[in-house]
């Protein structure tokens, strides 16, 4: 656990940067600060490796204070990483990764082949390995980072913006494969954004900082969505939160209704016998939804048979143990209006009016209080 | 570093006449030198920069040009300046003496620094800038005369202010083949130096040097700012 | 250029006679005094322009050196000759020597200076707060992350060093030193345009050798991932992708 003991960073000029920071951020979890620029969430995150000295105030680290420890060696236990990955350019991508092992005289063999392992675990082919960062994308060489501030498998790990500068798809991808990477390896994480939606995806725990470097709110994603604290939070957190907290209220047990459908490749005229107030849906030979086919669809098409270019792709899936957020969406921007709802394979369960949602909604805020946070580990 | 220097001549200033008795004494033929020294170093960057502009802007648009323009340019560099002064006459059939062997010399010097930097400031262009002015509807010509050439003009002229300040000294060292001009200040001093310390010559040559390159270098800030208004709006904002 | 050839191509010219040496003895002399000026300036001005570089403290040091550029050097090896060479009574070519090897350690300090502190300068500050963030010392990060990073700079100062030391050793002929420059100059005392075309080819040729061996050493210590230079192949091809990839992913 990393605790910030009233921290404040003061510098020369009179700038107040942080201000009486009162933080915990807990063993095995990630805690996101978040906050406009100029809140102090980096200098924050920097008073943890001593990048940063506080003015006043202890940063403690399982309780030990990280003062007593002398800078390079407290560093090179701690995981850093950082937005332009910081790569050394000199070297090739194994030998970045094995950085800190050698920094702390592991054998050059040993760190290598660590690095090796850490390469693949970042979903990198080893093919890369005798690359130089110049020679990777943005989003490569970002998990070049992340494997490298996990060489020296430090418990606690430091992470300045570290999907900013790469393009949302990417971006995406590697948020994504972060959170199966830290379940795997449940290590004490400071994650630094200015991007809420980031925060709130990835964070355990999140903690917005204001400008001059005061607490607004820590709280987890849900509750931060259902109850901001004040008029900046509320503002910082943004528009759609209602729709947003929908994200994190899981769906236990879903009311759905059979729904007709036709296989690709069968015949139009089985289509039209099971039109459905103009629609029917069009499965796979395993039963995965590929579309709705209309009316007009049916009539027009050139082929005797079901084929992918007649169909509209317009509506999302929403699966049976996903959110109610999810849920809406797919009765939403179905153009039959019904929202198909499959299983974890794809495999099709069933529809669900937009109507239906919006009783699970209603259902979901006369529940008792306390039930935003059941969707925490969302 | 002047005043530092026009202390020396006050130590051996039992050698008469001094610095200033030494210049009203050889006016005439100082200020010739000096207008000299002036001609052989700028010439050589005007007909330097004739030459490089065609030769950058080759470069900087051909692929296969760039790597023989750095290549070649880095060759003459190499070579030092009194050897090519020498050799000038073999080349051209000049007589040794001849200030035409300098000129041709030290624009050779700033076609090799120039090309490359003209190559370097019209290739920096940004590209969106390059876009939207072909966008535009800009033909290649006029793209390089209005948006091109005056957006490197600032890199450019970086690249000028090296090549006169070094052509500068270059030029002086012409003079102990026998070219008149501020060098015959220091073979003068030299030569008089033979039987005792006598300052002034060599003195007033260094200064004169160092004002003549501060002005031509002054000259062509000033030109670079006429050339680039908008840097100036931008400074003062 | 033809009466050069047969100058450069005359044995005797090869040899030491009595008074007058030899073609490879005077290149030889030509490559000690610019050697050891280089060495000396190097020795200076290297780590300084590391321990500016590095601190960031002390670059009016810099700014300095820079400004000696716009001394003449024919006046500064004039002045230096007549100032110190009274001084020196000693044996030999010491009075020659001692004021040209000042001249031209002072010309070869600031290419070194200047590059070697712009280089370590110019290290991505990102890759300065990893390397310090992932714990290397201060030391550390100068000569593992800094210095390698900062070496193509630094090769190419010390080029430029050399080159005008080289040139520059060859105009201190004219005060009295030994060399090339003798060559051009007792070529032109004497009207003997051949072994003057002759000199100037030979140490146009010095020139060109030591830039190019500076080269090879350039290639063989700077990291491909410093210069850019991966190889042939679909490496490289993959650089470009990842190039403009990267360049396409950094928010303007």
């Amino acid at each position: 656990m990393i605790v910030f003991e009233s921290v404040t960073k003061r510098y020369p000029g009179g700038t107040v940067a942080v201000d009486h920071l009162d933080l915990e951020a807990p063993k095995g979890r990630i805690t996101v600060l978040v906050g406009p620029s100029g809140c102090g969430k980096t200098t924050s995150l920097r008073m943890v490796n001593r990048m940063v000295e506080p003015t006043s105030g202890r940063v403690l680290i399982d309780g030990a204070d990280t003062a007593a420890s002398p800078p390079a060696a407290l560093r090179r236990g701690i995981g850093y990483v950082i937005q332009h990955s910081g790569l050394l350019p000199h070297r090739t991508v194994l030998d970045n990764i094995a950085t800190v092992p050698l920094l702390l005289g592991t054998d050059r063999r040993r760190a290598r082949s660590r690095a090796m392992e850490l390469l693949e675990r970042v979903g990198l082919t080893p093919a890369l390995a005798k690359r130089y960062p110049a020679q990777l994308s943005g989003g490569q060489q970002q998990r070049v980072g992340v494997a490298r501030a996990l060489a020296a498998d430090p418990p606690v790990m430091l992470m300045d913006e570290p999907f900013s500068a790469v393009d949302p798809v990417v971006r995406e991808q590697l948020q994504n494969e972060f959170l199966r990477l830290q379940e795997e390896l449940g290590k004490t994480i400071v994650f630094v954004t200015h991007d809420i939606d980031e925060a709130i995806k990835l964070g355990d725990r999140i903690a917005v900082l204001r400008v001059g470097g005061r607490l607004a709110q820590v709280a987890s994603p849900a509750e931060l969505l259902a109850r901001p604290v004040d008029a900046f939070v509320a503002a910082f957190v943004g528009r759609d939160r209602g729709y947003r907290a929908l994200g994190f209220a899981a769906v236990s047990s879903l009311p759905f209704e059979r729904e007709e459908t036709v296989r690709l490749g069968e015949a139009l005229a089985t289509a039209r016998d099971r039109l459905n107030g103009g629609w029917v849906l069009v499965v796979d030979a395993e039963d995965r939804p590929q579309g709705w086919l209309s009316e007009d669809g049916a009539r027009l098409a050139a082929q005797e048979t079901v084929t992918e270019d007649a169909l509209n792709l317009g509506g999302t899936l929403a699966t049976e143990d996903g959110s109610l957020r999810e849920l809406l969406d797919a009765a939403l921007s179905s153009p039959s209006g019904r929202g198909v709802v499959t299983d974890g394979e794809g495999r099709l369960l069933g529809s669900i009016s937009p109507s239906t949602a919006v009783r699970l909604i209603e259902e979901r805020s006369s529940a008792p209080a306390g039930a935003p946070g059941t969707g925490e580990e969302a | 570093m002047i005043a530092a220097l026009g202390r020396i001549p006050a130590q051996g200033g039992q050698s008469p006449p001094g610095l200033l008795g030494y210049f009203s004494a050889h006016r005439t033929e100082v200020l010739h030198w000096l207008w000299w020294h002036a001609w052989l170093s700028v010439l050589p960057v005007l007909i330097g920069l004739v030459v490089s502009l065609p030769l950058g802007y080759l470069a900087s648009r051909r692929r296969w040009a760039y790597p023989a323009l750095v290549s070649v340019s880095g060759l003459l560099y190499t070579i030092p300046s009194l050897a090519l002064f020498v050799a000038m006459p073999s080349i051209l059939g000049t007589k040794i003496l001849d200030p035409v062997n300098v000129v041709v010399a030290l624009s050779i010097y700033t076609v090799a620094l120039l090309a490359r930097v003209v190559a370097d400031g019209l290739g920096a262009v940004p590209e969106d800038v390059a876009q939207a002015a072909t966008a535009m509807g800009y033909t290649p010509l006029q793209r390089l005369a209005k948006v091109d050439l005056p957006l490197a003009v600032p890199v450019i002229t970086a690249g000028l202010r090296v090549a006169v300040v070094a052509n500068v000294s270059l030029v002086a060292i012409a003079a102990t083949i026998g070219v008149p001009e501020l060098g015959q200040l220091f073979t003068n001093g030299f030569q008089l130096s033979s039987t005792g310390p006598y300052y002034p010559p060599i003195v007033l040559g260094i200064v004169l040097c160092v004002v003549l390159a501060l002005v031509l270098d002054l000259v062509i800030v000033l030109v670079n700012r006429a050339l680039t208004p908008w840097r100036r709006t931008e400074a003062h904002r | 250029m033809s009466n050069a050839l047969t100058w450069l191509t005359d044995p005797v010219n090869w040899q030491d006679q009595l008074g007058t040496p030899g073609i490879p003895t005077q290149l030889g002399n030509h490559l000690a005094y610019s050697l050891a000026a280089v060495a000396i300036a190097t020795v200076i001005a290297f780590p300084l322009g590391l321990l500016i570089g590095h601190t960031g403290r002390g670059t009016p040091v810099v700014t300095f050196a820079n400004g000696l550029r716009a001394l003449p050097t024919l006046g500064l090896l004039i002045l230096l000759y007549v100032v110190v060479s009274p001084h020196i009574s000693g044996r030999g070519d010491a009075p020659y020597l001692v004021p040209t090897e000042i001249v031209l350690v002072l010309l070869a300090i600031p290419p070194v200076l200047g590059n070697t502190c712009a280089g370590v300068q110019n290290v991505d500050p990102a890759v300065r707060d990893a390397s310090v963030g992932m714990g290397m010392t201060g030391r550390e990060v100068l000569f593992r992350v800094e210095l390698p990073i900062a070496l193509p700079l630094v090769l190419s100062g010390l080029r430029s060093a050399v080159l005008q030391v080289v040139a520059t050793a060859t105009v201190a002929a004219y005060v009295g030193l030994g060399g090339i420059g003798r060559y051009l100059y007792d070529g032109l005392a004497a009207r003997d345009f051949a072994q003057m075309t002759g000199g100037a080819v030979l140490v146009a040729a010095l020139a060109l050798v030591l830039d190019g061996v500076l080269a090879g050493v350039q290639r063989y210590a700077v990291s491909p991932g410093v210069s850019g230079r991966f190889g042939t192949g679909p490496a490289q091809a993959g650089a470009r992708v990842a190039e403009a990839a990267g360049k396409a992913s950094v928010p303007a």
